[in-house]
């Protein structure tokens, strides 16, 4: 096993997303990696955010509908763009306002939404 | 106020064996805004959980890239005994190590080639290939393989390095050692290279740990990140410290390179000097039930592996992070300003995989 295991799931309401990151932000955290899951018939998104030095690896999770808009974070994160456009593509999050929006162009691929089950397209 | 124009640049492009495509603004001969457009090769292997279990799961992501693939299935294979509560032998943990640090000197030697081969010294291209060849020779020797060596499962390696094996490597490493010196010291000092590289692209601390870069190119600007100190594997027991430096630019990016081929060779002979006997593996029961996410040092950064099961055989999700993913943004703030003609050495510089990247 890992020495160091330190980290921690924090599962947070939608609404409470951006502050949250803002806060984050404030506190000098980068964001390490964004994705999405399809987990009984809700997306889960993982936020990832690493304090270096202190090896904390935190991510908030938020659980929604999948017609629910997700806020972009790319306003506070602007790297945050690419994470965004993939989970806006590959699992049709509706993630609203993001900077650079590829409008589901990021991955040349003729499949929409190709992670999400056929059933729920 | 110059001539503005938009220069595409790639998929495909002398200098990039890369497939990406950026749109270049450009002011005269200064580049203003970026665009970039990746997606040329997405094969969507993480959506492979729906049809691969667990255990196959490793072959696929070895796949992911040609050039990290040990690291890709090392960090698979991490995430799933994370979750299972696997404790593998000792003896794998070393063996795992000495295979990523060779894997990580043969994708500096591969970055240093085209790099040279980038600014157009040709023979200083040849001559990083050719001591990559040894890297190459020893990964067939103890693995089988040259580019996807299959030795990770669940649970530990396949295969072991016999003493016989190990001794080889010594020798091989010491010859290696000698060879880079000479090449560096051309990488370096010779004045043409660093008219190519000095103040060239230079991103501040600040820039980027705000944009989220990792690995070489973000420690070449001051930022003290390497995996490796979290203690995976055997990295625990060995004496290192990440390679710093504080300039920022495509010369410091270089740098920090190869002095890390001088670290990883060190880390190799001391994994040499401290390996146990004992099993290569031990046998898993059940299925993934639970998610974990682990961070390893590929050569070009940290690269994120996440797994998400709930008992049964197929995982329900798997995410991998892969450093040139992270390194992205940087590579668009730090092509602003920069002038055309060194569009093709700052790409570079990051040491894009964009198979990785696309997965």
């Amino acid at each position: 096993m890992r020495p160091n295991r330190e980290y921690k799931i924090e599962e947070i309401d939608l609404g409470d997303l951006l502050l949250n990151v803002l806060d984050r932000k404030n506190r000098g955290e980068r964001i390490s990696q964004i994705c999405a899951a399809y987990v009984d018939g809700k997306y889960e998104l993982s936020y990832s955010f690493i304090q270096d030095g202190l090896h904390r690896f935190t991510t908030l999770r938020v659980i929604c509908d999948l017609d629910t808009e997700v806020p972009s974070i790319t306003e506070i994160y602007p790297m945050a763009v690419f994470y965004e456009n993939e989970m806006k593509e590959l699992y049709g999050v509706n993630v609203k306002y993001i900077s650079l929006d590829y409008n589901n162009k990021l991955y040349r691929i003729e499949k929409e939404t190709p992670f999400l089950p056929k059933e729920k397209k | 106020m110059g001539k503005k124009s938009i220069v595409p640049f790639g998929p495909q492009h002398p200098v990039l064996p890369e497939p990406i495509h950026l749109d270049l603004v450009l002011e005269d001969e200064i580049v203003t805004n970026v665009i970039p457009s990746i997606g040329f090769i997405h094969r969507g292997l993480e959506s492979l959980t729906e049809k691969k279990d667990y255990f196959e799961m490793v072959y696929v992501a070895e796949r992911t890239c040609g050039i990290c693939s040990f690291g890709h299935g090392m960090g698979y294979c991490e995430a799933v005994e994370e979750v299972m509560d696997v404790e593998i032998p000792d003896r794998a943990k070393y063996l795992r190590t000495i295979w990523m640090e060779l894997s990580r000197l043969h994708s500096h030697l591969l970055w240093l080639g085209l790099l040279a081969d980038g600014f157009g010294f040709e023979s200083l291209f040849y001559q990083s290939w050719r001591i990559r060849e040894r890297i190459l020779d020893l990964i067939e020797l103890t693995t089988g393989g040259r580019v996807i060596f299959s030795v990770n499962k669940v649970g530990g390696v396949l295969k072991d390095i016999t003493p016989d094996m190990l001794k080889h490597i010594l020798t091989e490493l010491d010859q290696v050692e000698a060879d880079v010196r000479v090449i560096e010291h051309t990488f370096l000092f010779d004045y043409s290279v660093q008219s190519r590289l000095k103040g060239v692209g230079v991103l501040s601390r600040k820039q980027v740990h705000m944009l989220g870069a990792v690995g070489p190119f973000a420690r070449a600007s001051g930022i003290n990140i390497d995996m490796r100190s979290l203690g995976y594997e055997a990295y625990g027991d060995l004496d290192f410290e990440p390679i710093v430096s504080s300039d920022g630019d495509s010369y410091a990016r270089c740098e920090v390179r190869i002095h890390e081929i001088y670290q990883s060779i060190d880390i190799i002979r001391q994994a040499i000097s401290k390996i146990p006997e004992g099993e290569l593996s031990v046998s898993v029961k059940g299925n993934v039930k639970g998610e974990h996410f682990v961070r390893i040092e590929q050569p070009r950064g940290e690269a994120i592996y996440y797994v998400k099961g709930t008992g049964k055989l197929y995982l329900d999700r798997l995410r991998i992070r892969t450093p040139t993913f992270a390194n992205l943004p940087a590579l668009v703030e730090m092509l602003k300003g920069c002038n055309y003609a060194d569009v093709p050495i700052l790409i570079l510089t990051i040491d894009p995989c964009i198979s990785c990247t696309e997965r």
